[in-house]
């Protein structure tokens, strides 16, 4: 049992961690998350359906268990999402061209803009443009339909954007 | 059907998410229109920047320690390898590295230096090649402060042949930094500054490399890595990295 659950699970190994640390914003906490998780995980592991996807089981793991944390309990996850089953992908249009906004942005500023975000959004983003997980992975890691996972990407680009717009007057 | 719509697929279709038809669908629009284009191309460009700001931290060994610790132990190999066997592909295995490292390296090398004489190309060919003009180097510094995530130091130039023409933000994979531009005779060098990379390997000492159509020196110093390139005459090219590394450690 082990070798699978290692040869399956050591690869995510990395991202696990990255994906602690932007959630949890702290080393030590990030460590902690993913050595529980990777606890919960194996223990859970006779209960994993083989054929399923693995790497969304154990993002799912991971967010559930930061969500029961003193840091994830205090991360705002229950922010208001009116209307974001409605929401059209369209309201994103651009305001601002990125190809502007990003040449005069760099990597640090871009850092500082995910890391503000609240955590929904954050994750959201994170997961498909970093970890380049497909929308229907997304959704079984967070536990949202499609459609939502569609809408809430859309405002949480919307509200990098418009983070970053400031951070540039600002400058 | 108005761009507006289109727009609704085209975040979609940046994320690989559309079926084949609407794929085919959008394709079709995106090649007779300049503005979905661009918006597309902005979504890319975004995205882009969140992968390469996002993946930001890696775990201490310790941790992976302590994780592969926790995992049950695994089960030995029924059957030991005597040890000829192990030696024979013990070498095997390093003589496959080797070459992969050796051929990884000499193709991201080729890479860099391929994406520096695009970024020099496209200055000369820029109306406004130079974002800070200036041939003062106390002026040209300065305007890099905040610009980009660390400090350079700039040669006098005062009895040399070569003049400054000025600076401009360059980014190389995703990394900002410092291009500036010095000219000699008619010819214009460009010589870029960024922090170095261990990931990024290069032949070691100095590099002089016709490959790329220009001649270019490289080298690494205080965590910096310097590119100086342009069709001036390799000696010239040589002399201004001289200059530019008397004064990065002084």
């Amino acid at each position: 049992m082990r070798g699978s659950f290692e040869e399956l699970a050591m690869p995510l190994f990395d991202s696990l961690y990255n994906f602690a640390r932007w959630l949890t914003h702290d080393r030590e906490e990030a460590e902690d998350l993913v050595q529980e998780t990777f606890t919960k995980a194996l223990k859970g592991f006779p209960s994993f359906r083989q054929g399923t996807n693995f790497r969304a089981w154990m993002f799912r793991i991971l967010r559930n268990t930061f969500l029961t944390s003193r840091t994830g309990l205090k991360s705002g996850m229950t922010v208001s999402l009116d209307s974001e089953e409605g929401e059209s992908a369209a309201a994103v249009t651009a305001e601002t061209p990125e190809s502007l906004l990003l040449a005069h942005s760099n990597q640090k500023m871009v850092q500082e803009a995910i890391e503000e975000l609240p955590v929904i959004f954050r994750e959201v983003i994170l997961l498909c443009d970093v970890e380049e997980m497909s929308y229907q992975e997304i959704s079984e890691t967070i536990a949202i339909p499609i459609g939502t996972v569609m809408s809430r990407l859309a405002r949480a680009r919307n509200a990098l954007r418009q983070s970053l717009t400031k951070k540039l007057q600002g400058e | 059907m108005a761009c507006a719509a289109w727009r609704n697929k085209i975040g979609a279709y940046a994320d690989g998410e559309l079926s084949a038809e609407d794929m085919l669908d959008v394709g079709e629009h995106l090649r007779g229109c300049a503005s979905c284009t661009a918006d597309l191309l902005s979504r890319v460009q975004m995205k882009r920047s969140i992968q390469t700001a996002g993946k930001r931290f890696s775990p201490s060994l310790a941790l992976r320690q302590r994780i592969e610790k926790g995992l049950p132990p695994q089960k030995k190999p029924a059957r030991l390898w005597n040890w000829m066997a192990t030696l024979a592909a013990t070498c095997a295995l390093l003589l496959i590295v080797s070459l992969t490292f050796y051929r990884s390296g000499a193709s991201q090398q080729g890479r860099t230096f391929a994406e520096l004489a695009d970024l020099h190309v496209t200055t000369l060919a820029s109306a406004t090649p130079v974002d800070v003009v200036s041939t003062d180097r106390h002026t040209v510094k300065p305007w890099f402060q905040g610009k980009i995530p660390f400090a350079f130091n700039l040669p006098e130039l005062g009895g040399t042949p070569f003049t400054l023409e000025g600076g401009r933000m360059a980014y190389l994979e995703q990394a900002p930094g410092a291009q500036l531009i010095f000219k000699i005779g008619n010819h214009r060098i460009s010589v870029f500054i960024f922090q170095d990379r261990r990931d990024r390997r290069f032949a070691p000492g100095d590099t002089l490399s016709r490959n790329v159509t220009f001649n270019m020196e490289t080298w690494a110093g205080d965590n910096l890595r310097y590119f100086v390139i342009g069709d001036a005459d390799p000696g010239d090219i040589h002399k201004l990295s001289e200059l530019l590394k008397s004064t990065a450690g002084s």
